[in-house]
């Protein structure tokens, strides 16, 4: 069982990873509309001209 | 998806009036529209290639404006505007935040986004259907900021550009913050729960539970001290306030039984409650979370006064005009107010002419209103007639509409006497469980020290109020999601339990129970002329007047030959010469005055006069030709809705301030029995609070910006979708697909809505009162509070989730009825 003593701060580190993604993923706004994204997916045909003109 | 076939419009999904007969050719195929707008729309958006939005929309678009109005848009280009408006970004763009009128759905705002996108020199957009905004950044070089004002006004979405914009700021800030404490305390609690298991399990040894218990102390101290902050501040707000909220035992309990777990996790002695701590304050939140997030929808009544009021005026100096901003203007200033455009302050026409307002967003009246030299014209309102040259009288803050918002905000302040009570007999609870757990502490302390503790955090996390803070919210949540799929938005969730015991309900007239167009009903032929020919006729002499009527007529589409020699005389009609005949329409008397001999009462067109409605008359110079009836059609559903309600107790008035014959027609389509006609807005609040006196829960249907101080001051108010917007931010209920269908169910879904918030507390209650003598007794340890805790949640949210599942469906895809109500 002593494997533990390593595996659970392992776990931890994970933990915050994942947070940090997560507060990263807020802060850059992926949060802020959570429907429209899903249709854009069904919508875009986008045209190939289109691509290198629109930034982010 | 809204039915788009029969009759209804392709793009903005209203029924087509009778006699119209517009296309729009879409994707190769002729599809039906109500008006030339919305064929612009459809087309541009079409031909844009954009025809994705008709596939993925859920909901129909915005009717188009069919008024002619001025190119607003052209102000905005100019630079102290732009400075004004804009913020500056990076690498000399700009960045603008405007509010989209007519956002109802995914797909606008995918339509939003596309249209500016294929405008050069844009460098990125981001549209928020929840908040109906959308921001914008522009290289100034490359694009103008009109032109894009322009392009969102083309497909349907009416921009209205929001200076600074801190409320929209604030509401994005805190909803982060609050996921990120959602997040946080999420996280935890299934961490410490994961280390908390095996230690209940028991059997470990020494060495591997104190380094568990260390763990679980490592992971709650975020969750403590960060997801549970806002408790801590609110705790902290109503101590200083000399009150009690929610807030105090929550933070006591939370702080109580952190600081003693940790305490005994650095001693290694005694019991830790770290599991406990984490999943309370997890539970809180997102009970927090809903709560934000449906007051987030309500909007704000700063978003509607910005759509109201123009940004810019024309004013007048030394015989030459000059766009300036309407806050410039100052009383004595004049102003010139063309055809179109909106009043942007409170003033007196000082020209000789004769002008037609709307004043509809005011007085709720669907007819324009004359306006002479000397007539006083009033901010918000819409010119329809000639140009105006008007002298400011009042501005901002002193103006007519400033005086209704300033009315809506004092009626909002007085209406929560519900919540008041709520929140006395909350606080009353409160503070005898903080009492009661000092209690328990003293006899304990008396009888055995080392079990004082232990016994009276057991106190306050079993009378905590977690599945009774939760049996009321878990029900709005699920109800609350319920209906948004039914086409209703909840903007203030505490309107259900009002709802649930309505027995009233007030309707506007105009755009409420009506439709709120002027139509032409019936074509009563009077001679031997084909009804067809004698509207033909009409529409050639119609074509030259800009009256709503003559809209009734020429909405049409039909296209026909333009009469010569119109003239216009104004209250009577017009008259012009048609394929050489000379044809008069107008007023009874004015049509029939060319014949040299005029019956008196109107004649077969009189049998049809006990129908709703006003008549038109076309003649020549033989008599009379025919009659047209125009109607601002009664809603198709009105009736029933208002039947159904009635099965369910509720008895109907109208309050209008449209004149009376107009409101006995509504009232008569409708079989409502009571009705007020040429009520103001102060009018209409002393009705409301008159059956308010008696007893009386009062639900409030209304449109316009007049109905704002009612919809304020009624138990429930209910706003149209299409209604304007200060009526829909004061609106606790808004019926976003334009019917009046869902009304009946909202009222059914609030009574079983409130029937499971009675089961929830109940079963509540009950647990606490069970759990609270044996907790006080010291025979419950925390990790059985918590569970029981846990347990008699999920029960209360398991509950919650039947509102939705008994329900009358209207038929709809297979997989919208498998989704799963959505619970806080």
């Amino acid at each position: 069982m002593e494997i533990l003593f390593l595996m659970v701060p392992l776990g931890m580190v994970l933990v915050g990873a994942g947070l940090w993604a997560f507060f990263w993923a807020v802060g850059s706004g992926q949060f802020d509309d959570l429907d429209s994204p899903g249709w854009s997916v069904l919508g875009d045909d986008a045209k190939p001209e289109d691509e290198d003109s629109r930034s982010p | 998806m809204t039915a788009l076939t029969g009759s209804a419009c392709f793009h903005c999904g209203e029924p087509i009036p009778a006699g119209v007969r517009i296309h729009a050719r879409i994707a190769a195929r002729e599809q039906p529209v109500c008006c030339h707008g919305c064929k612009a729309v459809a087309e541009f958006i079409t031909g844009a290639g954009l025809d994705d939005y008709y596939r993925y929309r859920n909901q129909a678009g915005a009717r188009a404006d069919e008024t002619p109005r001025p190119d607003r848009w052209a102000a905005y280009d100019r630079p102290e505007l732009v400075e004004r408006l804009t913020r500056a970004e990076a690498d000399g763009a700009r960045s603008i935040t405007v509010l989209l009128e007519g956002l109802r759905c995914p797909a606008c705002s995918w339509l939003a986004d596309k249209a500016l996108r294929l405008q050069a020199g844009v460098l990125d957009v981001s549209v928020n259907p929840a908040t109906a905004r959308a921001r914008m950044v522009w290289d100034p070089a490359r694009a103008r900021l009109g032109d894009l004002l322009r392009m969102l006004e083309h497909v349907g979405l009416r921009p209205h550009p929001l200076a600074g914009e801190p409320a929209g700021q604030v509401a994005l800030a805190e909803r982060r913050a609050a996921l990120k404490r959602l997040a946080v305390a999420g996280f935890g609690m299934m961490q410490v729960m994961m280390f908390a298991l095996p230690m209940y399990v028991g059997g470990m040894e020494h060495g591997m539970q104190e380094f568990f218990r260390l763990v679980s102390m490592l992971i709650s101290v975020p969750v403590a001290l960060y997801s549970g902050w806002p408790f801590y501040v609110g705790a902290w707000h109503a101590i200083r306030g000399r009150t009690v909220s929610m807030d105090v035992p929550v933070s006591l309990g939370i702080l109580g039984a952190f600081v003693a777990s940790v305490w005994n996790a650095m001693t290694g002695r005694g019991e830790v409650f770290f599991d406990s701590v984490t999943m309370f304050v997890f539970f809180l939140t997102v009970g927090r979370y809903v709560e934000m997030v449906a007051r987030h929808r309500a909007g704000s009544v700063a978003d509607a006064l910005a759509r109201l009021a123009p940004v810019t005026a024309r004013r007048l100096r030394d015989g030459r005009s000059e766009d300036v901003q309407t806050i410039e203007l100052q009383p004595g200033d004049g102003l010139l107010v063309r055809t179109g455009e909106v009043f942007a302050a409170d003033g007196v026409v000082v020209d000789e002419v004769e002008g037609r307002v709307d004043e509809s967003m005011l007085t709720g009246e669907s007819t324009p209103i004359a306006k002479g030299r000397g007539s006083a014209v009033h901010a918000g309102t819409q010119n329809l007639g000639a140009p105006l040259r008007v002298r400011v009288a009042a501005v901002a803050g002193d103006t007519v509409l400033a005086g209704i918002v300033a009315l809506l905000e004092r009626a909002q302040a007085e209406r929560p006497r519900l919540a008041k009570a709520a929140d006395r007999a909350a606080a009353w609870f409160l503070s005898r469980i903080l009492v009661g757990a000092v209690l328990v502490f003293a006899a304990w302390w008396v009888v055995d020290p080392a079990k004082a503790f232990p016994a009276a955090l057991a106190v306050l996390v079993v009378t905590c109020p977690c599945a009774l803070s939760l049996a009321t919210p878990a029900v709005l949540a699920a109800a609350t999601a319920d209906l948004a799929r039914r086409g209703v938005l909840v903007t203030r969730t505490d309107a259900f339990e009002p709802l649930a015991r309505a027995t009233q309900v007030l309707w506007d007239k105009t755009g409420t129970l009506t439709r709120g167009l002027v139509r032409v009903e019936q074509v009563e032929p009077l001679r031997d002329e084909a009804a067809d020919d004698c509207f033909a006729l009409a529409v050639a002499l119609e074509q030259f007047s800009e009256h709503p009527i003559a809209k009734a007529f020429v909405a049409g589409g039909l296209t026909v030959a333009p009469a010569r020699d119109v003239a216009v005389c104004t209250g009577e009609g017009l008259e012009g010469r048609v394929e050489g005949r000379r044809l008069r329409i107008g007023t009874h008397e004015f049509a029939g005055g060319l014949a040299p001999a005029v019956p008196t009462a109107p004649p077969a067109a009189a049998a049809g006069s006990a129908v709703a409605g006003s008549w038109v008359y076309l003649g020549d110079e033989h008599g009379l030709l025919a009659g047209f009836r125009l109607t601002d059609p009664v809603r198709a559903e009105a009736a029933a809705t208002v039947a159904s309600l009635a099965a369910l107790g509720l008895s109907s008035t109208i309050v209008s301030g449209d004149a009376a014959p107009a409101v006995a027609t509504v009232a008569a389509r409708t079989a409502i029995g009571e009705f007020a006609a040429r009520l103001s807005p102060q009018g209409k609040v002393a009705r409301l609070q008159a059956l308010q006196r008696q007893g009386s829960v009062v639900i409030a249907v209304g449109d316009g910006i007049n109905d704002a101080p009612l919809l304020r001051g009624a138990d429930v108010a209910v706003a149209m979708g299409r209604g304007s917007a200060l009526a829909q931010t004061s609106a606790d209920l808004i019926l976003v697909r334009d019917s009046l269908d869902p009304l009946p169910g909202v009222v059914a879904l609030a009574r079983r809505a409130q029937t499971i918030v009675r089961q929830n507390l109940a079963w509540s209650i009950a647990y606490n009162l069970a759990a609270l003598p044996l907790a006080a007794l010291g025979l419950v340890p925390a990790w059985i509070a918590a569970l029981g805790m846990s347990l008699s949640s999920v029960l209360v949210v398991l509950n919650a989730a039947r509102v939705a599942q008994r329900r009358d469906r209207a038929p709809r895809a297979h997989w919208a009825d498998a989704a799963p109500a959505r619970v806080g």
